[in-house]
């Protein structure tokens, strides 16, 4: 696939890896701040042949994992009601909410509907007017545009049937909160392509300069990884605390004018409540007052308060804050899998326990070898 | 989550906004795209696809910039030591 394959070319991959472990001259400890980062440096062997030259923490870039428990039970309890069809992605079915996930709820007879798009979800409701279509909206400013697309759309077709239960964050105020830490180990920051993609680079100066940490936007495949890699180890060891675009084929300098008037219409900044950080001020996206009509919260009554989880299994929340890797919770891999999951990373295409599960039997010269860096 | 794939603008179909949509090209398969957020993009450009949406247009200088300094780079790792 063009744009893509040309950035997974191992030859090139290799003299990349060769000129990283030139220039650095000590050890750095960097956060990949995305989850599709996270998986496509475990795919290809990364952290193996970096170790003892660059670390490389997982961030909590993954939507899936952050969404709040409560939403998760909300959206359980919701396909259960007679007249209401639930839609989210296909990550968000095995993700553990308080007692179950919407898998199970599913085998109970819940409507519970698969979609690629929201708008597939505007038009599950222009296809059934006799049904309350909830969407369950998580993710970044990746995602955020095509949720307010949808909004926008069910607003021009006048549909009354069609609401949004809203978990969308933001990633930027998560990498603060992730750095004012007292045990924060980070020191420069591979920020999440995608993201940048629509909210642009510009935002990340401030951060950079304030907490004297270099900021590389990055993309996806081991090629594109590596550059941002490299150049946030140069920034390192001259000094600077700046910013950098190493994805430009994808990410302006000012991102997504469009995606951004798209999102400003429909949402406004708010705090949220991340699974395993507590509530981040800014974290969120909520629709705007003249949108409220749209929001589930308001349209359907809530009947059933999470329960507490036991959290002395499950060590998500230190994983997606990089405290610990996956392989440091006593569950990982016996009493959680990806069939089982205990936790959100364990489920999620882009959670961090999830990455360690399918791909940590690599050692890096064979993951260079054989892997998809050589076949995708 | 915020995966998202490059496809070949085939056809547009619609250019009002909040219905922008067009034809794209994955790897041999065809999709419909939301075109909101890439107005100015046109037949033969690439975009990038994410939840059903076209978030950027792929700027191919820029991608074949890169390309190519890896490429130099890697001429002049290989010449021989004189």
């Amino acid at each position: 696939m063009k744009y893509v394959d040309e950035y997974r070319e191992p030859h090139l991959a290799r003299q990349l890896l060769t000129e990283i472990r030139a220039k650095v001259v000590k050890p750095w400890v960097l956060m990949e701040v995305c989850g599709g980062q996270t998986h496509g440096l475990l795919r290809s062997g990364i952290p193996q042949e970096l170790e003892g030259v660059i670390e490389l923490i997982h961030g909590p870039g993954c939507p899936v994992c952050v969404t709040p428990v409560e939403a998760i039970d909300f959206a359980q309890e919701l396909a259960l009601r007679p007249g209401v069809m639930l839609t989210t992605f296909g990550d968000m079915l095995r993700v553990p909410g308080s007692r179950e996930s919407l898998l199970s709820v599913r085998a109970q007879g819940g409507n519970v509907r698969l979609v690629y798009s929201p708008l597939d979800a505007v038009e599950l409701a222009r296809q059934h007017p006799e049904q309350q279509i909830v969407f369950l909206a998580v993710g970044f400013e990746t995602t955020a545009p095509a949720t307010a697309l949808a909004v926008l759309q069910a607003a021009q077709l006048g549909l009354q049937n069609l609401s949004l239960l809203v978990a969308h964050v933001r990633v930027q105020p998560a990498m603060e909160a992730i750095l004012q830490a007292a045990d924060c180990r980070v020191q420069g920051f591979l920020a999440a392509g995608h993201v940048c993609t629509i909210a642009g680079c510009d935002s990340y100066e401030e951060l950079a300069a304030r907490y004297q940490v270099p900021i590389v936007v990055t993309g996806f495949e081991p090629v594109d990884l590596l550059l941002g890699i490299k150049e946030c180890v140069q920034l390192l060891e001259s000094g600077s605390a700046c910013v950098r675009n190493q994805y430009q084929r994808n990410v302006r300098q000012e991102g997504n004018p469009h995606a951004q008037q798209i999102l400003s219409e429909v949402y406004v900044v708010a705090d949220r409540t991340w699974r395993g950080f507590g509530t981040v001020a800014a974290g969120g996206l909520s629709l705007r007052p003249e949108w409220q009509h749209f929001d589930a919260e308001r349209r359907f009554q809530r009947c059933t308060a999470a329960l507490p989880i036991d959290s002395s299994e499950c060590r998500s929340g230190d994983v997606l804050a990089g405290r610990i890797r996956p392989i440091a919770c006593p569950s990982f891999g016996t009493r959680c899998t990806p069939q089982s999951p205990l936790g959100a990373p364990m489920v999620s295409s882009e959670g961090a326990c999830a990455a360690y599960y399918r791909h940590r039997p690599l050692t890096g010269t064979q993951a260079l070898s054989n892997s998809e860096l050589g076949t995708l | 989550m915020c995966l998202a794939v490059p496809g070949k603008i085939v056809r547009w179909i619609n250019h009002q906004a909040t219905f922008a949509r067009a034809e794209v090209e994955f790897a041999g398969i065809r999709r419909m795209c939301h075109m909101a957020c890439v107005p100015d993009a046109v037949e033969g450009d690439y975009v990038l696809v994410h939840a059903g949406i076209a978030i950027t247009r792929i700027d191919a200088e820029e991608a074949q910039r890169v390309l190519k300094d890896l490429a130099t780079l890697n001429d002049v790792d290989e010449e021989p030591v004189p």
